[in-house]
């Protein structure tokens, strides 16, 4: 007698907790060919809600923690996405349809990239930062911080794509609200159980499965929330109506890009960049 | 009668040739626009400067083009260091010519000779200079080997500091290498056609300066032309948020430097007479017409009386008056319209139950001015303490720990600039850390220079003017 | 370490904090102000009318006393209406000789004392010094502090030598020669630490506060200045007495003078634009307001031939 499999109900990640959506909602996801992969969470403007509170919530803690510490943490989580590898190859290769190697190369691409920017944790000041010499008796110096609340439409490559926007915000010490790829929810739920598994404080990442023409105009309107990542929209309309309600509160708006973006070149650090905002603190220099 | 009684010191007008009537400077030279006129005042007296073109839609489209066409066919052909040179010679012309500005921007601003002579003249000058050594080392600003240049830049500037925002916004955008369209605000457009006759003095090539006249229509024609690829603007967070939301789907890089509603925070260990300098001149400078002026003032309570004490006797010397005379402290409000919003919004911090207290002034007759005045027993929940006033009125607050002076001075939907008063490092450092602000100024207050980076927090603006960040911004390959 | 100099570390160690820049700035800012014709006119005759003419050289003599004397009274004897300075400064054994010279021409004689400049001397000497002084007919004692002894935190020394130094300015007839307190604000190096001899003076009981010998540079500067007028102001609010202030040394131009008027009159107002609270320790600054005076009275510009020697 063969074994029943037991299958996993797909939640949302919300505060570290895994809800449903309060709305009770479901939606399909499905393989390359069609087949069913799983009912996904489908997240409402209020769970939207919900993950801005707890990323907000999340904000204190996490931008104050030490640079090197926000790097070990973000570095464990490649540590548990390592031990998960054979899971994420297996979902691109269901979802996307990906052969072996293909899937292959975007998860390794995907841990390795999460790698990357751990790395920039203790670095990144320095690098956009500025000892600024001024012209009289003031220390002077620039200084970047994160902005705040991130909210990102990741883009639909599904793992390389979702790392890619959610690592540079929160290597700063932002935290994100997430709308994972629509097409592709099943590897966003898996990382999620990652970072739900490391050393990640719940609330700095949350994620969404759902419709992002929905829940993102919740978002991009939403006066808490400091900048609008557009990393994954591909409608120009849609992508400039958010810009639109993004500027009720001025939010930092990373645009939606205008041509198909490589995700497995070397990233610039643009991405994180865009995420953070120079302080300059000026003091007397006097006896 | 006081013993000591300065007499008029005014300084000479007959240093500066205003003309009756200017038309546009487009493409190298000045052209009469297709629309009408208005005119340009003096604050200080209502007396008529000059008339001034209105600049339409199709203007617009002219100043554009021209400067497109430079953009083309010179500016970005030249080598950096060429471009370095036009600016170093701007910078010199802006020295040399410095006096005769000042008194413009004095005459057509209202502000204070001393202030625009010392502070507004010299910063455009060191301005220029700064950005000019930029312009043949831009693979240096970290955006790798050889950052391009945007293209055409549209830039709207308002009435504050007229020729030395024109400077914050022209000086980068042509060391980066674009060409721009510039418009000066309504009431304040005279310096800015000055600077048109240095441009030509300078002998730069026609189109890469392009200075255009008008009110909020013209503005918006400019920012929402299709052909301009960067739009930087200083001005209200209300227009602010229209050019966000008039760029939506558009590939133009923006700039946006807003308003504010800084809290400058006084501890009980503050080295107290410069910390009461940096209150009157962190709200009082410039008619406390500045975005990143202290208008909310945190005190600690154990030192409450002692400040509101000193800050009066400080208050009580301020000079108001004619704005070419060497000694005024406190110049005229730049327009009638300006005069009525703080007015108004002082009005309510009396309806809400603030106690007012004004400097004794005397008031000039005609013009548009409005006594230096602090209001007590603020709290957060009075409009005076949330809405930007723009005007010579502070609003006072208390706090007891310095957790709750953070969490007052962050309570804004603005974040442009804050203040901290305390001889304790430590706690400077921390302060700094946690005010969320884009710049904090410790221990001193209003400080700018062309080296430092200057822009806000959240709903102060995006992007950064001054230094290396500044320069950033007009170029290809930074995220915002 | 004595309870009295703990508490006056307590008190001194309270005062406010002096931020250089900020400080420097203001002053910087004051000496902006532009005054001209009437007002200029008037702040050169009570600039006149503050000078200390001083004198303070091995090499002075009976003769060098007396012209000085002479110039204090007549300062421009071409011209009735020029106002005489306020009293000659020299040290105390030329103290009679200028008294008898300035007679009752109302004009006070200020004489250094307590082992001026440097005050390293012991305190009994400091004193006879001062008696001396006083003895022979001095107005007004100007003291030096030790700069050694408040550098090294041992305020209560320096608190009891201006006490006692006070009391030897008495007179058998129950009045006292009034007590000028010079902290030699050059050595004394931070601003802080200016503000702290000037409370630390204050309340020992000076009369007046003074920048400098003279002999040390930086004398008198325009900051250094505005902190002792900051001071003077703060304590006259907390204790209702008023104390004057002399900077010295280093102020030679009318421009300057005028600077430091400015100075006094926005920092502590009107009260301290007198003679009576507001000094210049100068010698050739005197001459320089003349040359002015004469510039405004004339139209054209004047030339030393015209201005009399010390």
């Amino acid at each position: 007698m063969t074994r029943l499999d037991v299958r996993k109900t797909h939640k949302l990640y919300i505060g570290g907790a895994f809800p449903r959506s309060e709305s009770g909602r479901t939606f399909e996801a499905v393989d390359a060919k069609g087949g069913f992969l799983g009912n996904m969470a489908l997240a409402s403007r209020k769970d939207a809600r919900d993950a801005v509170l707890a990323a907000r919530k999340a904000f204190g803690g996490w931008s104050t923690r030490t640079p090197y510490n926000r790097g070990q943490v973000v570095y464990r989580l490649a540590e548990v996405m390592e031990g998960r590898r054979d899971q994420f190859i297996e979902q691109l290769r269901a979802a996307e349809g990906l052969n072996d190697k293909k899937a292959t190369t975007y998860v390794d691409a995907a841990i390795d990239r999460v790698v990357w920017y751990a790395g920039w944790a203790d670095k990144y000041v320095q690098v956009l930062g500025n000892g600024n010499p001024v012209s009289g008796p003031f220390f002077n110096l620039s200084t970047p911080e994160p902005t705040g609340v991130v909210a990102t439409v990741a883009p639909s490559g599904p793992l390389l794509g979702l790392v890619s926007v959610i690592a540079p915000a929160i290597v700063t010490g932002n935290t994100v609200v997430v709308i994972a790829s629509e097409k592709y929810p099943v590897p966003a739920v898996t990382l999620s159980e990652c970072m739900a598994t490391s050393d990640l404080p719940g609330g700095v990442v949350n994620i969404l499965t759902g419709k992002p023409a929905e829940i993102a105009p919740w978002l991009a309107s939403h006066m808490d929330v400091n900048a609008l990542d557009l990393a994954g929209v591909d409608d120009p309309e849609l992508a400039a109506s958010l810009e639109v309600a993004a500027a009720d509160n001025l939010k930092r708006v990373l645009r939606a890009p205008s041509a198909p973006v490589d995700w497995l070149a070397e990233p610039t650090l643009a991405r994180l960049e865009g995420l953070v905002e120079t302080k300059t603190v000026w003091h007397p220099i006097g006896v | 009668m006081t013993k000591f009684e300065y007499a008029p010191a005014p300084e000479s007008r007959s240093i500066v040739d205003i003309k009756s009537s200017y038309g546009l400077y487009i493409g190298g030279e000045f052209v009469d626009g297709k629309g009408g006129s208005f005119k340009s005042i003096s604050p200080s007296t209502e007396e008529v400067l000059a008339e001034v073109t209105e600049a339409t839609a199709d203007d617009v489209d002219l100043a554009v083009k021209a400067a497109r066409q430079a953009y083309d066919k010179v500016w970005s052909k030249l080598p950096g260091s060429e471009r370095a040179k036009y600016l170093y010679r701007i910078a010199r012309i802006m020295a040399e010519r410095s006096r005769e500005f000042a008194v413009l921007e004095s005459l057509d601003n209202g502000k204070p000779i001393k202030e625009s002579r010392d502070v507004d003249l010299p910063l455009v000058s060191q301005w220029f200079f700064y950005y000019a050594g930029w312009a043949d080392k831009l693979g240096h600003a970290g955006l790798g080997p050889d950052p391009k240049a945007l293209g055409v830049a549209g830039q709207v500037i308002p009435w504050n500091f007229p020729i030395m925002m024109l400077a914050w916004k022209i000086a980068p955008a042509l060391a980066a290498g674009n060409t721009v369209v510039l418009k000066p605000a309504e009431t304040t457009p005279l310096t800015a056609l000055l600077f048109a006759e240095v441009c030509q003095q300078a002998e730069l090539p026609p189109g890469v300066v392009n200075i255009i006249t008008g009110a909020g229509a013209t503005g918006q024609a400019l920012v929402e032309h299709p052909d301009v690829d960067k739009v930087a603007f200083t001005g209200s967070t209300a227009v602010g948020k229209a050019i966000a939301r008039s760029v939506a789907g558009t590939s133009k890089k923006v700039t946006l430097e807003l308003g504010g509603k800084a809290a400058n925070i006084v501890f009980d260990d503050a080295p107290l007479d410069q910390a009461v300098e940096g209150i009157v001149g962190g709200i009082f400078f410039n008619q406390g017409h500045v975005c990143c002026a202290g208008s909310r003032l945190l005190v600690q309570e154990s030192v409450y009386d002692e400040v509101i004490d000193k800050l009066k006797q400080r208050m009580s010397t301020l000079r108001l008056g004619d704005p070419l005379d060497k000694n005024t402290d406190i110049g005229a409000i730049n327009s009638a319209e300006q005069l009525a919003r703080i007015k108004e919004l002082s009005d309510v911090g009396d309806a809400e139950g603030a106690e007012r207290w004004s400097a004794p002034c005397e008031i000039p007759d005609s013009g548009f001015w409005f006594a230096p005045t602090i209001f007590t027993g603020v709290t957060q929940a009075h409009r005076i303490a949330r809405e930007e006033i723009f005007g010579p009125v502070l609003s006072i607050l208390t706090f007891r720990t310095p957790a709750e002076a953070v969490e007052k001075a962050n309570n804004t939907p603005y974040g442009l600039s804050a203040g901290v008063w305390t001889e304790k490092g430590s706690r400077i450092l921390s302060m700094a850390n946690q005010l969320r602000a884009g710049v904090v100024w410790a221990n001193t207050f209003n400080k700018f220079d062309p080296a430092s980076p200057f822009g806000g927090y959240k709903e102060s603006g995006y992007g950064r003017e001054g230094g290396r960040h500044g320069l950033a911004a007009y170029l290809q390959g930074a995220s915002a | 370490m004595t309870g009295a100099t703990a508490s006056l570390r307590k008190t001194l160690g309270g005062l406010p904090g002096v931020d250089q820049v900020g400080l420097e700035a203001r002053a910087a800012g004051l000496g902006t102000r532009s005054i001209k014709t009437t007002a200029k006119a008037w702040a050169i005759d009570l600039a006149i009318s503050m000078v200390d003419l001083t004198t303070l050289e091995g090499a002075d003599t009976p003769g060098k006393v007396r012209a000085l004397a002479n110039k204090a009274m007549r300062p421009d004897p071409t011209d009735p209406s020029c106002p005489s300075a306020a009293a000659v400064c020299v040290y105390p054994d030329m103290v009679k000789i200028a008294k008898d010279t300035l007679g009752d021409s109302g004009l006070n004689v200020a004489s250094v004392a307590t082992a001026f400049p440097s005050g390293r001397a012991a305190l009994d000497i400091k004193l006879a010094d001062t008696r001396d002084a006083v003895e022979a007919g001095a107005d007004e004692i100007d003291m030096v502090i030790d700069r050694g002894a408040f550098l090294t935190g041992n305020y209560e020394l320096v608190f009891d030598e201006i006490v006692a130094t006070k009391e030897a300015c008495a007179r058998p007839d129950g009045t006292h020669a009034h007590l000028k307190v010079i902290f030699e604000t050059g050595e004394l190096q931070t601003y802080d630490n200016v503000r702290k001899a000037s409370w630390l003076a204050m309340m020992a009981g000076a009369d007046f506060i003074k920048t400098s010998t003279g002999k040390v540079q930086p004398a008198a500067t325009l900051p250094v200045t505005l902190v002792m007028l900051e001071a003077v102001r703060d304590f006259r609010a907390e204790t209702g007495r008023q104390v004057g202030v002399k900077p010295a040394g280093g102020i030679k131009t009318s421009k300057d003078a005028i600077k430091y008027l400015v100075m006094v009159n926005e920092i502590v107002g009107e009260d301290w634009l007198d003679p009576d609270w507001f000094r210049f320790g100068a010698s050739s600054l005197l001459n320089d307001l003349l040359l002015q005076r004469q510039k405004i009275a004339t139209g054209h510009y004047s030339g030393p031939d015209y201005v009399t020697l010390d």
